[in-house]
């Protein structure tokens, strides 16, 4: 049964990270990355991080999303893209990239690493959301903090980037 | 129980299609995609360590990785609205404004 849900969720994982690539229209990759997004969080659920799950919709299916999709709305693109034409070399680093996986995970079996002891900091008996709060809030307070310093870098650059008249005809079409 | 490598394997799957999609678009949107492509990848595997190693931090430093992602595609979006209104294309062949 777990096996099932594994499966199933990588599978569509997979081909939907492929339709993102390879579709042309830049819609239709942008919803397809929406089913890779909703089938990530299926799996996070399947590992026991149900919080991130809860986050991963929120947050990348919600918000990350939807400017995507403002965006490319915004952007009425007519003429339909080909491909970079450095595809070949794409394509070898690609085919030597998978080759170098499928080689590392078939010599797993005789590379077993032990499992360290718990470092302390999982707490068992807690709920997921309730030890990832505890742990966010006392261990990753200070980076916690950078992080909204961070997010409010990138607003106000957000903004400047995407105002029209910065510093008067400065940026005014040629 | 599932094998940590099969996590692995389909992490690197995806990780590696983020990756030939960044170097054969020439779509700029589709190439930010991508990005949040790869970094779904490493947070899938941040997710499964943490699992099999029975410890949080993973999912901590999950939450920065969105934290990040967020912000790249804000100023990432930015970007291509300022290089749409210059350029009039998404093009990334079109913008060669450093080279010469």
């Amino acid at each position: 049964m777990e096996h099932l849900f594994f499966f199933y969720f990588a599978l569509i994982i997979a081909a939907a990270s492929v339709l993102v690539v390879a579709l042309h229209n830049p819609i239709y990759s942008a919803l397809a990355l929406l089913i890779m997004f909703f089938h990530v969080a299926g799996l996070y659920v399947t590992l026991h991080a149900e919080f991130l799950a809860a986050v991963q919709i929120i947050v990348y299916a919600g918000a990350i999303l939807v400017l995507y999709l403002f965006v490319v709305m915004l952007l009425n693109l007519k003429h339909d893209d080909r491909y970079h034409r450095q595809w070949p070399i794409a394509a070898c680093v690609g085919t030597a990239l998978v080759v170098e996986a499928i080689i590392l995970t078939l010599l797993k079996g005789r590379t077993t690493s032990p499992l360290p002891s718990n470092q302390g900091t999982a707490v068992e008996g807690l709920g997921n959301t309730e030890s990832l709060g505890d742990v966010l809030y006392s261990t990753y307070l200070f980076p916690f903090e950078v992080a909204s310093l961070l997010l409010l870098v990138a607003m106000i650059g957000a903004i400047v980037l995407a105002k029209k008249d910065i510093g008067g005809e400065a940026t005014q079409q040629p | 129980m599932i094998p940590l490598s099969y996590y692995l394997t389909l992490s690197a799957v995806v990780f590696l299609t983020g990756l030939v999609g960044v170097l054969i678009r020439r779509n700029i949107i589709i190439i930010l995609l991508s990005v949040e492509l790869m970094l779904n990848a490493t947070n899938i595997n941040f997710v499964a360590f943490s699992q099999y190693f029975h410890n949080i931090n993973g999912q901590v430093f999950v939450f920065f990785a969105l934290t990040v992602a967020a912000a790249e595609v804000a100023v990432g979006l930015a970007i291509v609205i300022a290089l749409y209104r210059a350029k009039s294309t998404i093009n990334v062949d079109e913008f060669q404004l450093l080279k010469w």
